[in-house]
């Protein structure tokens, strides 16, 4: 069954991107959605096997030997236990719904078996990072997502600023990457394998001892830890690697909502939480993760305020509520972290459906300034769209409202100086949330339209294709909090987690049940704030951004120019980068290689060919002189050199 | 050793070919329009010298008063030598055939100069060396100014002769020197008293007539710096006459210098192995450099000759029937390239202008003539020494012996000069099939010409496997351990 769950989606990928032209675009869609139904279907399946049973189900599952190479094994082999089962919900589940949405959103593009090939591809690569049993396998996937991520965020190649988009995510993740592949050599020297059940028993024998490395002397654990947290930061886009994310949007919406929201961002959370024990006996670097995520969760959501993009506003919410789920992981809540990697998936998605389902009306427009009285046009949207930002404001009993306010009374509850720092900026990070969140719904459906003549009469509900995930996904931000909270950061926490989390210590969510009541409330009234402020600046007095920008010109050019990260990032690595390569180029490699290697040699070539030709002067007494010259001087070598 | 009548049958082929020409000659004067048959039968007739000389047995054999042998080693070099004289008569006959300017002396002509280059490669005697030189190059003297009313055929033919009889006034002097100081002409009497002289105690008369010998041998194969007419006789003479200069003399020449080198003065080596090295290190320099900048493509072969026969040379320098065989091998794929090049060469012909010859008329012939530019490009890769084709390993055979006989300095001349050869042989493909198209040639309509590239083409293709290329090595084999003493 496992092999089918992870391998399937491979298959279709492969069909759909091999033979696209012989099957059609219908038959490609047919092949990746019917792949990605079974497989979603599937993973609900394991699901309830696996994670709701009660006991430990866990599961190694061996496919085949990979490298064998001295002390160096690695297999291809799955563990399935319920971080996983999880995982292949969230992954599978939001993949089938955006594969179909697919259908819809994609109808118009002549590339379409190519797209669902990448889709595909992207969830088999997915899968793979989820199921691992070691860090090898695990980096293949890692690096697999990172390859259908550029794949497809470059997807429309003719947009030069859809391929700089690309690259920019390609080599932003590598930086990342090159930190969790020097973690994974700092593993596989430290205990001799790669394999998760090695490293993650014998981690006990290995703390507080510390390794020299150029003259310093670290702590062995946090030093893998933060390495591996590198790579993390990377994928997840977390502050100071964030900056692809936003750029990211360039791709086709369906991917933004798959791999930008629900899932390939969330792989860093996954990874630090698979990795728990290791974390959980490198105290610092713990507190890393948790200012790091307090940090983009607050970083992120200021930003978010003051962009016009409806795609921007949400990626940098994901960037935000990425930060969340780290800070979670940081205080060491790591149920709380995936639960609402959980939540987030569907109301996240649901967003970007939603938004694309926006956009898909409003002939492609992305900017909500021109847009605006939505509402009352595409009604289903309109609800859709309201559902998944109550949800992520975090309105009781939505599914944001269990996980998110889970996260900031655990951070509280930690009563340390880091958790502090996390609870204070989560509360106000809550509060721009809600902010942010409703200033896109007043400003892209209520009001006046601010659109075009014919782009208003041209305004259409999205085809059912496309509403059904939608659907699927309200119903998801609706009810999964309500229904699996319980299992994932409450009574059944123990049981359902079983040996898939690892805690060293008190469970920290124990103790955020018993927290002083205002902060329980504090994020409610933060986002109570938050949608009243926003109504008020979008509703009631329209004239209000206005005046608030001019009051605060530089906090608003702070937050619009987000905070200026791609400007600093391109005057310190970009531009000397660039720089150094052109020294390289014009002075390493044209005048010193080229001069005095290919240049220099082919010129010195054809100068020694031009003499030789000038030898051959056509005049016989010159080829009899030639002859009689060369059997003098070699009847001189002989008789001088030879006696 | 003297026999009262001597032993005919070590030299059927050479008597057979002998009679079969001055018949050729007879049908050719008294029969009208004969020229068809005196082509066909001058193919056949070389054929069957083939068959007689196969049918040797291969032991060493003297006969004429010691003048004469027959072993392995000139089995081997004669089959080189009459395939390539068979291929050549086809060749010009077709070629004549489309120029309409045939002529019965032609083909007669090419059988007279193979029977001098089959009495040189199994010459045992400074004075059986001579004579067979001799008619070779009489012969190629006339075929090299065959067109009369041409001033480039002429002049090449002219050239040729005049240096001709330089190179054999110094061959002779060399020869009178080598009696003069040893007693004897007889290359088995020459090795005997060698040896007993033994290392360094040759008298200085006989090294200097060993370095003239060598030059008027140096001479026939066009080794630097004796290869100034090379280029110019090459461009001169017509394509067929061209081709046929470009191989069998060649293979002939060499063998009667192996020969010469390996036999008689065997012992000395250590003094001729010093000139040897030069000549082959300046003629494939010389070959890869002179051949860039020239735009004609027989005179680019004539410098490809060249620098060919610098690495053939390499394979003596080592001394020993390794290498030895390292050249054989080396001449045996050299045959089938270029061989196969000039059918090529012969096939650049336009309805207008005739035959043309600069490389640049080959522009685009990748669009117009896919299969002819194919069968060149074959060929200028495995010129160029690429592999898996035949080239690679006709380098690979000479470069590994000396490699084992430790001269890396000159391993590594020769590997360079091979890049830089391989610039001009692959500028021509790079021309075929990156250029914009010139005018068409004309189709070629002849079978035989045809049946030839092809052939060649896949010999030099498929030599890699080891069904094709075992008979050429383990022939070489046999034969340079019978030559070879070490």
């Amino acid at each position: 069954m496992y092999q089918t769950i992870v391998f399937l989606p491979l298959v279709a990928s492969l069909i759909a991107g091999l033979f696209g032209r012989q099957i059609g675009d219908r038959g490609a869609q047919v092949v990746t959605c019917g792949a990605l139904i079974i497989s979603a279907v599937l993973s609900w399946v394991a699901f309830f096997q696996i994670a709701l049973a009660p006991g430990d189900h866990a599961l190694n599952v061996q496919v085949l030997s990979w490298i064998v190479s001295g002390d160096f094994n690695v297999n291809w082999a799955f563990q399935i236990d319920t971080l996983t089962a999880v995982m292949l919900v969230v992954v599978n589940t939001v993949s089938c719904l955006v594969h179909i949405y697919s259908v819809g959103y994609m109808s118009h593009d002549p590339h379409i078996p190519r797209f669902m090939s990448y889709l595909s591809l992207f969830t088999f690569a997915m899968l793979m990072l989820i199921t691992s049993n070691n860090f090898v396998q695990m980096f293949f996937g890692w690096e697999g997502v990172g390859l259908a991520s550029y794949l497809l965020i470059g997807f429309w190649y003719k947009k030069p600023s859809a391929c700089a988009a690309a690259i920019k995510a390609f080599v932003v993740n590598r930086v990342g990457d090159f930190g969790f592949a020097l973690g994974i050599f700092a593993i596989f020297m430290t205990f001799g394998s790669a394999d998760f059940s090695v490293v993650f028993s014998d981690v006990t024998s290995y703390a507080d001892q510390s390794i020299h490395f150029i003259g310093m002397e670290l702590d062995l654990l946090t030093t893998i830890c933060i390495l591996l947290f590198i790579g993390a930061m990377g994928k997840s886009a977390q502050l100071g690697l964030h900056t692809w994310l936003p750029d990211a949007m360039e791709g086709p919406t369906p991917v933004s909502a798959l791999i930008h929201a629900a899932t390939m961002v969330t792989a860093g959370v996954f990874m630090v939480a698979r990795c728990s024990p290791l974390f959980e006996y490198a105290p610092a670097a713990l507190e890393v993760v948790c200012i790091i995520g307090a940090s983009t969760a607050f970083f992120a959501a200021t930003v978010g305020m003051s962009q016009f993009d409806i795609k921007r506003v949400i990626a940098y919410s994901t960037c935000s509520q990425l930060g969340y789920m780290f800070f979670a992981l940081g205080v060491g809540a790591y149920g709380a972290a995936i639960f609402h990697l959980f939540t987030h998936a569907f109301f996240k998605a649901l967003l970007f459906l939603g938004s694309g389902s926006v956009i898909h009306a409003s002939s492609d427009e992305q900017d909500m300034r021109n847009m605006g009285g939505l509402r009352t046009k595409i009604p289903v949207t309109f609800w859709m769209m309201t559902i998944g930002t109550l949800a992520l404001t975090g309105f009781p009993f939505f599914a944001g409202y269990y996980s998110k306010d889970m996260i900031i009374e655990a951070a509280y509850a930690a009563h340390t100086g880091v958790g502090s720092y996390a609870f204070g900026l989560g509360v106000a990070a809550a509060l721009m949330t809600s902010f942010y969140s409703w200033r896109l719904v007043f400003m892209t459906f209520f009001g006046e339209s601010r659109a075009s003549k014919e782009v208003q009469d041209h305004v259409h509900e999205s085809p059912q294709v496309m509403l059904i995930p939608l659907y699927v996904l309200a119903l998801g931000a609706v009810v999964a909090g309500y229904v699996f909270s319980g299992y994932f950061i409450g009574d059944h926490y123990e049981d359902f987690w079983a040996e898939s989390l690892f805690l060293a210590g008190e469970n920290v969510m124990e103790a955020a049940h018993h927290v002083p009541t205002w902060v329980v409330a504090s994020p409610f009234i933060a986002m109570v704030v938050g949608f009243v402020t926003a109504w008020y600046f979008y509703i009631k007095e329209p004239s209000m951004p206005g005046r608030f920008v001019a009051t605060f010109r530089f906090a608003h050019a702070l937050s619009f120019n987000k905070w200026y990260f791609d400007e600093i990032y391109d005057i310190l690595f970009v531009k000397s980068a660039m720089k150094l390569g052109y020294i390289f180029w014009k002075r390493g490699d044209e005048n010193i290689i080229d001069r005095y290697g290919p240049d220099g040699v082919s010129a010195a070539v054809v100068r020694v060919a031009e003499k030789f030709k000038a030898l051959q002067t056509g005049y016989l007494y010159h080829y009899a002189f030639a002859m009689l010259i060369g059997l003098s001087a070699f009847v001189s070598w002989f008789v001088l050199g030879g006696q | 050793m003297n026999e009262i009548f001597p032993n005919l049958a070590v030299a059927y082929g050479e008597i057979f070919l002998g009679i079969g020409a001055m018949a050729l000659l007879m049908i050719g004067v008294f029969k009208k329009d004969s020229v068809n048959l005196v082509s066909w039968l001058s193919a056949i007739f070389l054929v069957v010298a083939l068959f007689l000389t196969v049918a040797g047995t291969g032991d060493v054999t003297y006969t004429f008063n010691n003048m004469f042998v027959a072993d392995k080693f000139t089995n081997f070099m004669k089959i080189l030598v009459l395939v390539a004289a068979t291929l050549a008569v086809i060749m010009s006959r077709e070629f004549f055939r489309l120029e309409g300017d045939d002529r019965f002396e032609f083909p007669v002509l090419m059988v007279l100069s193979t029977l001098g280059m089959m009495v040189m490669v199994s010459a045992n005697d400074l004075m059986t060396l001579y004579m067979g030189i001799e008619l070779q190059s009489l012969a190629l003297y006339v075929l090299a100014a065959f067109k009369r009313d041409s001033e480039r055929s002429t002049e090449a033919g002219l050239k040729y002769f005049v240096l001709g009889a330089l190179s054999s006034g110094i061959l002779l002097y060399g020869c009178s020197l080598v009696y003069g100081f040893i007693g004897s002409t007889n290359f088995s009497a020459i090795s005997m008293a060698v040896s007993n002289m033994g290392e360094g105690g040759a008298p200085v008369g006989a090294i200097v007539g060993l370095v003239f010998v060598l030059a008027g041998l140096a001479f026939k194969v066009s080794a630097v710096p004796f290869h100034m007419w090379t280029p110019d006789v090459y461009e001169g003479s017509q394509t067929p006459v061209t081709a046929f200069f470009a191989v069998a003399p060649k293979v002939a020449a060499l063998a009667l210098l192996s020969r010469t080198l390996y036999v008689p003065f065997g012992e000395m080596s250590a003094s001729w192995g010093q000139v040897v090295i030069f000549m082959s290190v300046a003629s494939m320099i010389l070959g890869s450099f002179a051949a860039i900048m020239q735009s004609n493509i027989k005179r680019l072969m004539a410098y490809s000759s060249i620098g060919h026969v610098g690495f053939a040379l390499l394979g003596l320098i080592a001394g020993n029937a390794e290498g030895l065989r390292g050249v054989m091998i080396y001449m045996a794929i050299y045959l089938v390239m270029n061989v196969g090049m000039f059918v090529c060469i012969m096939c650049m012909r336009r309805k207008e202008e005739g035959m043309v010859e600069d490389i640049k008329e080959l522009s685009g012939l990748g669009r117009n003539h896919p299969a002819l530019a194919l069968a060149i490009s074959i060929f200028m890769f495995s010129l160029a020494g690429v592999p898996p084709l035949a080239g690679f390993f006709a380098k690979w055979y000479v470069i590994i012996p000396i490699v084992n006989a430790g001269y890396f300095t000159l391993a590594t001349i020769a590997v360079l000069a091979s890049v830089v050869g391989a610039y001009y042989y692959i500028r021509i493909v790079k021309i075929m099939y990156f250029d914009e198209p010139v005018e068409e040639f004309v189709a070629q309509k002849s079978f035989p010409m045809k049946i030839i590239a092809t052939l060649s083409a896949v010999l030099v293709l498929a030599f890699i496997v080891p069904q094709i290329s075992s008979p050429v090595l383990d022939g070489a084999t046999a034969a340079a351990q019978g030559l070879s003493q070490k």
